[in-house]
């Protein structure tokens, strides 16, 4: 448990030491603040709270930021340190290689957390106090804040596995990029192009709840929009979700199997590599 | 665990290891008692890195067995014994934007040793000053410096160093000497790979020599210089004017490399030296001088290399 926190101290370090926190905190701040002010223009007379619709536009434009900065975060961690050459004189150290990926992953994660918590957060904090809108709507904000974090953290293990499978830092790269462009816009794309050609409906209510439930964007975003009644409400698509037959357990499940599965499947490839 | 106490340090059991096709380590069996300092010779690509790697558990062997400290390397339970390990890799990298002292206190803390040792170390090497700047504004020596500290960590058991002073400056080869001395002292075990043979002479216990991944000689300077059967060269100063007529009378077994007014250069194989001596003793005054010249480290390993050319 020791050996983990001081790996992931030095990962947080890091990120505060490359500006990498400043970094995300401004962008995710930025984000919410433009969105928070720009959104509560369309709630006009509906009765609807300003926070709800903060979690839907910040949550429709999460899915696509987050997974990017989760990806540059972490596609470098295990071939970054095969190629320089730092990885050889870490395992000569008392660690497992377990605990070099738990322990970066932690690291990792905690620089998200920091990054929503202080950019999204924040954000809604100062925006309280200023237009002293209330907390309604603060559980599906919170939640929309922890389910970000979940998101980051699927696509933090999906970049560790592109790390220890390729062998330069410059693959590694576009393979993020590549993923990126398949989870959070092709995969979506395809999905919908289906949905519209599909006439004759061979594309049953249970199949695209299957495709939505398989791919973690699409999980993080159902969660968001629907779990919440007002939210729901909001984004216009009331009862979607539980008639699809997605409950939040469902769909957190689809997300902390996209966690584990690459974190897995990087430990092995990590445990039967040779340096 | 078993008692260490008689359990050789390091053991390689027939060890080989492959890569595809290219055997980078061939049939390698050794001991490495506690406590000894044994130095791995060789050219570059002799399998010397390949060895320690293997005895890390940084990679496994294709066939045969390591053990290091009683345990299997490999196996993630052995890694409990890398407290008391110290490790300096061949052109060692650390992470370009930390500081010298914060990478010594992150291995420090992986280590379980107390951060203050950081700044005693980075004394005894001579980075005090540069501490806290980036590592990436470092020199090689100064990297090289870095890399010894960190292995110096917590003053461990065994330690496995692969061509350390390359990039020291000679005041830092010999206080690096010395600490490996000191730590010899307390009965700590050290495998060192080098090409500066002269350097390594006077201090390794044991010598192996590689080629090719194959281990071609092993032994203390004098069991490999007896295997090598080199010839000894005496040589002999006389009263001058007087050199040709001293080789006329020691005969013409005796085989005279080189001559001059006042000296002679003599060489004969390791087992006739004292007959020869007791020839030249039998001359009386006419000598002055003797000197017996053993063949160095690096004639005995261009020997052992000859030897598998032909």
């Amino acid at each position: 448990m020791k050996m983990l926190w001081i790996l992931a101290l030095k990962e947080l370090r890091d990120g505060f030491r490359n500006r990498w926190v400043a970094a995300a905190i401004i962008v995710l701040a930025i984000l919410a603040l433009v969105l928070s002010v720009l959104g509560s223009a369309p709630t006009g007379s509906v009765r609807v709270s300003e926070l709800d619709i903060s979690v839907i536009s910040l949550a429709s434009l999460s899915v696509y930021l987050i997974p990017l900065i989760a990806l540059m975060l972490s596609y470098d961690a295990l071939v970054g340190e095969f190629e320089r050459g730092t990885m050889m004189l870490l395992l000569a150290y008392p660690v497992t290689r377990w605990q070099i990926i738990v322990g970066k992953f932690l690291g990792h994660l905690m620089i998200l957390l920091i990054a929503i918590v202080v950019g999204y957060g924040g954000t809604v904090v100062v925006l309280t106090l200023v237009t002293d809108s209330g907390t309604e709507g603060w559980q599906a904000y919170a939640t929309m804040m922890a389910s970000t974090l979940v998101l980051g953290a699927v696509f933090i293990a999906l970049g560790y596995l592109i790390s220890v499978i390729v062998r330069e830092r410059a693959t590694a790269a576009g393979a993020a990029i590549g993923l990126w462009l398949v989870f959070v816009v092709l995969y979506d794309l395809l999905l919908f192009g289906a949905l519209t050609m599909d006439e004759d409906q061979k594309i049953s209510q249970q199949l695209f709840s299957m495709l939505m439930l398989v791919s973690p964007t699409d999980a993080y975003r159902v969660l968001n929009l629907s779990l919440f009644e007002g939210v729901s409400e909001a984004a216009g698509i009331a009862g979607v979700a539980s008639e699809a037959g997605m409950s939040g357990m469902l769909l957190a499940s689809s997300l902390l199997l996209w966690i584990i599965l690459p974190l897995v499947a990087t430990l092995l490839l990590f445990r039967r590599r040779e340096l | 665990m078993k008692n260490t106490s008689n359990q050789p340090a390091v053991s390689l059991n027939a060890v080989s290891k492959s890569y595809g096709s290219e055997t980078v380590v061939s049939d390698v069996s050794l001991n490495i008692q506690a406590g000894e300092c044994v130095v791995l010779v060789g050219h570059n690509g002799a399998g010397k890195t390949t060895l320690m790697k293997l005895m890390l558990g940084l990679t496994r062997p294709t066939t045969g067995s390591v053990e290091v400290l009683g345990a299997n390397p490999a196996f993630s339970s052995s890694v409990a014994q890398h407290k008391s390990l110290g490790y300096l890799p061949e052109s060692v990298a650390f992470y370009e934007a930390m500081s010298g002292r914060e990478i010594l206190a992150f291995f420090a803390r992986l280590k379980g040793v107390a951060v203050g040792e950081c700044d005693r170390l980075l004394d005894v090497v001579g980075l005090a000053d540069a501490a806290n700047r980036r590592v990436g504004t470092y020199s090689k020596g100064m990297r090289q410096r870095l890399g010894l500290a960190q292995a110096m960590l917590g003053n461990p058991r065994l330690l496995f160093l692969d061509e350390p002073t390359t990039g020291l400056d000679p005041g830092l080869r010999h206080q690096f000497y010395e600490l490996i001395e000191d730590l010899h002292k307390t009965g700590a075990t050290s495998l060192i790979s080098s090409h500066a043979l002269s350097e390594v002479e006077a201090r390794a216990n044991r010598f192996i020599i590689m080629k090719s991944g194959v281990m071609i000689a092993s032994g203390t300077l004098d069991e490999l210089f007896l295997q090598a059967a080199l010839p000894v060269r005496l040589n002999i100063a006389v009263a001058s004017g007087t050199a040709s007529s001293v080789a006329e009378r020691l005969g013409s077994e005796i085989s005279i490399s080189n001559i001059s007014e006042t000296t002679l250069s003599l060489s004969c194989f390791n087992g006739d030296k004292m007959s020869v001596i007791r020839r030249i003793g039998d001359l009386g005054d006419l000598v002055e001088d003797l000197q017996i010249k053993l063949p160095k480290l690096d004639e005995v390993y261009s020997h052992f290399m000859n030897r598998e050319m032909s």
